[in-house]
This record gives structure tokens, C-alpha cells and sequence, in this order.
């Protein structure tokens, strides 16, 4: 599959504090890529130098074959962006809005066609201002869609939602891989990375300390925990070797003539991982 | 052209749309017209007082709203992210930026028809003396005035502070450089010190020579220098410090 981003040993200070320290990955075409990690870690640096807005120090950088810092008319023509903080102008309707930003495309996707992509059909005439936050969101999604991009940029696409609008937004990105669209996501949501993306970067103060799909990272750790009840008490044993463990265990209790009551074998889940990650000291 | 037209129609929505640009904006120099009309009757230096008036109100309308109405515009639209979610759409920052200038430069343009229309109607003012020229210095009030206001909007951080600095700045620019009726003879010094810097004071020689006195556009070079030179430094302060990202945080 062809690349859609490549990057290669990124770097970037402010101030002299290093805010990305060497970063490299690519991004396939297709795919719903999303960079993991705490406020702070270097998500939206990243994805910012990516969109253009920000000069990198050093390192290689591609975005759909283009150089981002040179802001090639061509790359901003095939990329839409949700950005973490911005507004729309609360005068138009959802509807001007989206007819205004799809002028600047040379073939945007038909407008009220994007209208119900975003669930804002029945908003389609009221103005921005009366919207909730949710729907502004959705607004700025349908910004982001309306030039019928190949490469969609989301940052903390469903920071502040609640449960429901939360699970909405994830079927509309989802929706945007049924189109066949590429999408960059950072979150620092776990769940979020774990629902939506094929491949996930795990980042923490400028570093990528983990790549791969949800399940890889899963799958780094072998480490189990077996669980059971021994006369009522509960008894966690964690093991790299879980079948040698359960093989002792469970021929001790068949010699016993007992049951291991309430028996339960714990993968991590990737949140365990994710913890694990984030929470190591830096030297380790 | 098509992208720059398609930019101006949203624009002129967005401006007429709101009920604080269309009424602080517009309608704010033709209220103060009518109020200064109304209560200095008869003549200010030997000439009718519904020109002078006219004139001077001309002027700080140019100010108001080239200057003033361009800084609120782009602070507010910088600071809420607006400007810089544009920049990574194929829209180019010169025909948005032309597209901004030109939806000024068109509510200008009206505010004076309005103008002349209010000031003939209600106080017998006169037709500008030289046209043409009083049309040539819609344009050039309005570019001076709009090379400051994106010079200013350079400056000012906050979207919430940039209606009081600009009102700092224009009201006393306006009282200094006579537009709401002649300054007296007996003037403090440093007063007529400052007034003598103001762009809006040579401004308003300009537009008193083309709309009282019939003369060319170009029959004070000096005041037209001073003019292009604040309008010049206006873009050269923004050339060096706009940024569409915003500024706060």
C-alpha cells in the first residue's frame, strides 16, 4: 500500500526544550492511524508540522508526497483538518459555513450531502452560534470533509463530549474509512485509539515508545494474571509463563480433589499496557 | 477572481449580518453626523456647517471603519482559531486578504453615499465640490486607514480588549484633527503637536480640498505623503508581526 505520511527522526524545541525528540512513522494509505500518549507528550506538535503550521528543526517529513513546510496549494487541496481549538463564524448557517469552505476546493463534495454525513441535517439552517459544542465539532468535521480530501488530520476529535456525542463521532470517523479516506487521529483516550485506529503510536514527552496495532501492543507483554478463589480468598498470581503456571496449579488441584473456584485467565488490556507505558520513568 | 468573489459574498454576509458591525460600524459616523449637524447649525470657519461637518465625519468614518472595523474583524478571527483553520484550506492568504479589504472598502463606500445622501436630505449640505476626486479619496481613505487597522490588529492580542484600544485611538484622533467641527485658535501646543502626526488630520485636508474647494486629489502633496506613509507603516508593522495563529494561550 502506498505511503500517505512519512516521517523520519523528527525534531522540533521551543525555547530550547526539546518538544519532539527523533520521531519516525508512516502512515499507510487507508488507514486510521492515531498517535496515543498524555497532554503534553508532542501530539499536536507532530500533527501541526504535518498540517503545515509548524517548522520542524530537523528530520524528513512527506505528506502525500509533499514537503508540509513549503504549504503546497496541491497538499492543502487533498488534506482536511479538524484542529483542537478553533470556531467557526457563529453568523452562518451550518449550511453557509460548509458552502464557504467547499468554495475553496476545486471539487467539493456536494453540501447537504456533508450536512447528513455530520448527523446536522436537521441544523442546516441554523446559524453557528446556536449550536452545542457537539454539533460545532461535527460543523468542523464537515469543514474538514467538505473538499472531499484524501487525508483528513483530526486532533482530540472528541475532547468535551459526552458519552453519546462520543460514540456518534466514532461511527462518523469510522465512516471515513468506509470512504476509503486516510485519517491521522491523536487522543489521549485510550478507548478512542483502541476503537478506531488500524495502528496505534504511543508517544510520551516527544518519543514514540510503542507502535503497532492495538493487539500488537497487547501482545508485547505476555504477561498474564490468573486469578481463582482458594477457600473464599482471592489469589492473583502474575506470570510471563502462564501455561507452566496453570499446568502446576491446576495438577496440584485435581490431586487435591478441588476445584479452582471463579478461575479466570487476564490478557493486559491495552490500557494496563498504555499505563505500563506512560508511566515508566524516562531512563528505564 | 472567481475564489475572490466567492470570498466577498461570505464576507458582506458575515458584516450586514451582524448587528455590532452594522450598527458601530455603519450607522455610528451618520448618528454622529446628525447629532453634530443638528446642534452646530449655520457656519464653522466661514463655511456651512453641514459641510464642514460632512466632511469631517467623512473622515472619521473612513477611520472608523477601515481601521477600526478591520481590526475587530481579523483579532477576532485570529483568536478564535478562525484564520488559522483557513490557512490549511487551498484558499490563499492574498485573496482572503483582498476579500476582507475589498468587503471593507465596499460598507466604506456606501457609509459615504449614505453620507451625502443623509447631509443633502436633512441639512441642505453640499454636493462634493470635485467628485471624481471625493470618490478617489474613498480609496485612498480607505487603504490608509486599512494599512493601519491590519498594522493595528498586528499589535492588539486580545479579542475581547481590541473594541477599547481601537476606541482610545480613534476618538481622540478624531477630536485632535478637527473631524467633528475646527479646532481653536488657541490650541495647546502639545495638542497641535499630536495632531499635527495624525494621519486622519492630513486626511482630512484632502478631503475638504476635494469636497469644499473643488480641488484636485493631488493638490496637497504633502498631506497625500503623509497619508500613503502611515498607510505604508501600518503594512509594514504587519508585514513583520501578523500571524494567523492565535496569540493568546
Amino acid at each position: 500500500m502506498p505511503t500517505a505520511i512519512a516521517v523520519r527522526d523528527l525534531r522540533k524545541s521551543y525555547d530550547g526544550i526539546e518538544a519532539l525528540r527523533g520521531i519516525s512513522f508512516d502512515v499507510q494509505e487507508g488507514e486510521v492511524f492515531g498517535l496515543l500518549g498524555p497532554n503534553g507528550a508532542g501530539k499536536t506538535t507532530t500533527v501541526e508540522i504535518l498540517e503545515g503550521y509548524r517548522r520542524r528543526d530537523s528530520g524528513d517529513v512527506a505528506v502525500l508526497g509533499h514537503d508540509p513546510s513549503d504549504a503546497p496549494r496541491d497538499l492543502r487541496e487533498r488534506m482536511g483538518v479538524v484542529l483542537q481549538h478553533s470556531e467557526n463564524l457563529s453568523l452562518l448557517t451550518v449550511h453557509e459555513v460548509l458552502r464557504m469552505f467547499g468554495g475553496y476546493y476545486e471539487s467539493p463534495r456536494d453540501v447537504d450531502e456533508v450536512v447528513a454525513l455530520v448527523g446536522l441535517a436537521d441544523k442546516r439552517d441554523a446559524r453557528v452560534r446556536t449550536l452545542s459544542g457537539g454539533q460545532k465539532r461535527r460543523l468542523d468535521l464537515g469543514t474538514a470533509l467538505v473538499g472531499d480530501p484524501d487525508l483528513v488530520f483530526l486532533d482530540e476529535p472528541t475532547t468535551g463530549f459526552d458519552p453519546a456525542a462520543r460514540r456518534s463521532a466514532w461511527e462518523m470517523i469510522r465512516s471515513l474509512r468506509a470512504l476509503g479516506k486516510t485519517v491521522l487521529l491523536t487522543t489521549h483516550y485510550l478507548d478512542e485509539a483502541q476503537q478506531l485506529a488500524d495502528r496505534v503510536a504511543v508517544i510520551r514527552a516527544g518519543q514514540i515508545i510503542a507502535l503497532g496495532t492495538p493487539a500488537d501492543l497487547i501482545g508485547e507483554t505476555r504477561r498474564a494474571e490468573i486469578r481463582f478463589r482458594r477457600d473464599g480468598e482471592l489469589v492473583t498470581i502474575e506470570t510471563d509463563e502462564p501455561t507452566r503456571v496453570l499446568a502446576g496449579l491446576t495438577a496440584e488441584a485435581l490431586s487435591a480433589g478441588r476445584e479452582l473456584e471463579q478461575l479466570e485467565i487476564r490478557r493486559p488490556s491495552l490500557e494496563d499496557v498504555y499505563l505500563e507505558l506512560v508511566e515508566e520513568p524516562e531512563d528505564a | 477572481m472567481k475564489a475572490l468573489a466567492h470570498q466577498l459574498s461570505f464576507e458582506q454576509r458575515i458584516f450586514w449580518r451582524s448587528r455590532e458591525a452594522a450598527v458601530f460600524i455603519f450607522i455610528f459616523p451618520l448618528l454622529l453626523y446628525t447629532l453634530l449637524a443638528t446642534v452646530y447649525s449655520g457656519e464653522i470657519d466661514d463655511r456651512p456647517s453641514a459641510d464642514v461637518l460632512l466632511a469631517g465625519l467623512f473622515g472619521y468614518g473612513a477611520a472608523n471603519t477601515a481601521f477600526g472595523g478591520l481590526a475587530i474583524i481579523l483579532v477576532g478571527r485570529r483568536e478564535y482559531g478562525i484564520l488559522k483553520r483557513l490557512r490549511a484550506t487551498p484558499l490563499t492568504p492574498r485573496t482572503y486578504l483582498a476579500a476582507v479589504l475589498l468587503s471593507i472598502l465596499l460598507v466604506f463606500a456606501l457609509q459615504s453615499v449614505a453620507l451625502l445622501v443623509l447631509g443633502s436630505l436633512g441639512f441642505g449640505a453640499s454636493a462634493p465640490a470635485n467628485a471624481l476626486g471625493f470618490a478617489g479619496s474613498v480609496v485612498l481613505g480607505a487603504a490608509c486607514f486599512a494599512g493601519l487597522g491590519v498594522g493595528a490588529a498586528s499589535l492588539i492580542r486580545s479579542a475581547e480588549g481590541v473594541s477599547a484600544v481601537v476606541n482610545v485611538v480613534l476618538l481622540p484622533m478624531a477630536f485632535l484633527s478637527g473631524s467633528f467641527g475646527s479646532t481653536p485658535e488657541d490650541y495647546p501646543a502639545f495638542l497641535e503637536a499630536i495632531a499635527d502626526v495624525l494621519p486622519l488630520t492630513y486626511f482630512l485636508q484632502i478631503v475638504n480640498g476635494v469636497y469644499l474647494d473643488g480641488d484636485s486629489l493631488f493638490a496637497h502633496p504633502r498631506a497625500l505623503a503623509v497619508v500613503a506613509a502611515w498607510g505604508l507603516a501600518g503594512l509594514v508593522v504587519a508585514w513583520r508581526r501578523f500571524t494567523w495563529v492565535p496569540r493568546e494561550r
